[in-house]
């Protein structure tokens, strides 16, 4: 139980979210949870359950298009995310995120890693290299494209994408990662090459992971959160979820039973 | 073709007639084609092609014809309407995939639509009633006494204003393509995927890097090819230019002078050509401009498949 004893500081907290789309449909109801640091957090539940809309609150998403409304807290670093002071293009590259399908940008592998640093106003030619490469290693890609950095990511295989992409996200150093859904779009070898990486990657960062895949979560997580129509049933350690959970819905969820 | 195999002799009908319709379109190309050329051969065996194309001389008195002047008149209208329409274009089509609050997509995006509605005969009585006097008044006496100062781009300005000339016409069709560059503009955007946008965002993009650097290059050839289509639409418009260009056949250093366009001297010239000659050299003009729309529209396909192979997976 050593590990659980590691991952007891708090890195992200829930507390009474509620989330309206465009102002009319509840999609969340009073969400509470913590999100321990350096550790890997899974949403499962059946489609339509609020898992990714909980997921795209975390790095306010949402505020993209019109008329989503939170109410409630996500506290990150003494603060509360949601409120109006805190600058969602600031807090995206602390809180990264990863998407369902590989997203390269139009540009060269170099140049897509680099972009978020740029962003952040590095300009010096060997920093973004140092950074970049070390991303790459870091997403485990770098042997892979050493020889090719400045051909376009078009021509990469998407599990190679979906590396990329996962090294983008690091190239900024974010403290929490989100992955959507991270290998729906990918065969089975990428995959098991994604999962472990993310196992890897929580010495670094913290990782909520939004999956439809419960084998996937029991797999890869330390916390499972099961939410259900906008609620979130239940919230504990995997082992505890996937061997003995509390509640008799998350029970005939994770059995089979529906969803 | 499966379709055309027996079967039900209904179905076969139906596949007949839809191929027979199809076809009559190729027909009427070639058919159009042939016309072309075999009515402007006499004016290619005594003119030749090169020599046609270069020659400056348009002289119904002596019966000499060149297409020089014309295509000059052609191209620089053709050009400066595209430099005119293309950044105001874009900007709309940005302005309505990425900016704009729902509530005003539609109505921005309907006007236009609206705009690429109104017959270019109405464009050309509204250039010569309204614009050519703003034109002449106004904007090139204003235009010469600051650009036209300036060495070397003062030559584009000199002369009097006189509202009836290249720059006059330019503008005019520049408006009148502004609406098909933007909805093709538009649609290209519309390519982008918005997860990929997205992600932009969430590496910490603001709107403007997520257009300038995911947007934009995303889809750039989409964009090139509405250009060239668009380039295609003002090499053959007619009423709108020839209200406002004066149909004189000369070739000119100034953006303030007259001049003609194929599509213009087609449209004044057919009534007056008195001779063979005459008349062939202007079925070699609309020969030119036949092959010109054509290869113009070749490429813009060219780039709209492109555009599509490259991000459609």
């Amino acid at each position: 139980m050593e590990v659980w004893k590691k991952m007891r500081e708090i890195e992200v907290e829930v507390k009474g979210l509620n989330f309206y789309y465009s102002g009319r449909v509840h999609a969340l109801k009073n969400i509470n949870l913590k999100v321990y640091k350096n550790s890997v957090t899974a949403l499962i539940g059946p489609s339509g359950c609020g898992k990714t809309t909980l997921l795209r609150c975390f790095n306010r998403m949402h505020d993209l298009y019109p008329d989503n409304k939170y109410e409630g807290e996500i506290i990150f670093k003494g603060k509360n995310i949601l409120s109006k002071e805190v600058d969602p293009i600031d807090l995206r590259s602390r809180i990264g995120m990863v998407f369902q399908k590989p997203t390269p940008f139009p540009m060269s592998i170099f140049d897509n890693i680099a972009y978020g640093l740029k962003l952040r106003g590095i300009k010096k030619r060997t920093e973004l290299s140092e950074r970049v490469e070390k991303a790459l290693r870091h997403a485990v890609l770098w042997d892979e494209v050493k020889d090719k950095l400045h051909t376009s990511a078009y021509d990469l295989s998407g599990g190679q994408q979906q590396r990329l992409v996962i090294a983008r996200a690091l190239a900024v150093e974010p403290e929490v990662l989100l992955f959507d859904e991270p290998t729906s779009a990918l065969d089975p070898i990428s995959t098991a090459k994604i999962e472990e990486l993310i196992v890897e990657l929580k010495k670094d960062v913290t990782i909520v992971i939004v999956t439809h895949n419960m084998q996937q979560a029991a797999r890869i997580s330390d916390w499972t959160g099961f939410l259900m129509l906008g609620e979130l049933i239940e919230y504990d350690r995997t082992d505890k979820i996937f061997t003995s959970p509390s509640k008799k819905l998350t029970e005939d969820y994770i059995t089979g039973r529906f969803g | 073709m499966p379709g055309f195999l027996k079967r039900d002799p209904l179905d076969f009908l139906f596949s007949l007639i839809t191929a027979v319709a199809s076809l009559s379109v190729i027909v009427l190309i070639g058919g159009i084609l042939y016309v072309l050329v075999s009515e402007s051969s006499l004016s290619i065996k005594k003119f030749g092609i090169l020599q046609f194309i270069l020659s400056t001389e348009w002289d119904p008195v002596r019966e000499v014809f060149g297409a020089a002047s014309t295509l000059f008149g052609t191209l620089v209208t053709t050009v400066l309407s595209l430099l005119f329409a293309v950044p105001v274009a874009v900007g709309i089509a940005i302005f309505i995939t990425e900016i704009a609050p729902n509530p005003l997509k539609g109505p921005i995006g309907t006007a236009v639509e609206l705009l690429a509605a109104i017959p270019s005969i109405i464009y050309g009585m509204w250039g010569l009633f309204t614009l050519a006097p703003i034109m002449a008044n106004y904007i090139e006496p204003a235009l010469q006494s600051t650009v036209g100062r300036m060495p070397i781009v003062g030559r584009l300005f000199e002369g009097t204003p006189m509202g009836i000339d290249l720059l006059t016409a330019s503008v005019i069709l520049s408006i009148m393509i502004i609406p098909f560059t933007a909805s093709i503009a538009r649609d290209a955007f519309n390519l982008t995927p918005s997860i990929v946008k997205e992600s932009a965002y969430a590496v910490g993009a603001t709107k403007w890097e997520v257009i300038k650097d995911v947007v934009l290059p995303y889809s750039k050839l989409g964009v090139f090819g509405g250009v060239v289509l668009s380039l295609g639409r003002a090499l053959g418009e007619t009423m709108a230019v020839a209200f406002v260009l004066g149909n004189k056949h000369q070739i000119t250093g100034s953006l303030l002078d007259a001049a003609a366009t194929i599509t213009v001297s087609l449209a004044n010239e057919f009534t007056e050509a008195d001779s063979d000659i005459y008349l062939s050299s202007l079925y070699y003009l609309a020969l030119i401009l036949f092959l010109l729309s054509f290869v113009t529209l070749a490429i813009s396909k060219l780039f709209l498949l492109k555009a599509e192979r490259r991000y459609s997976r």
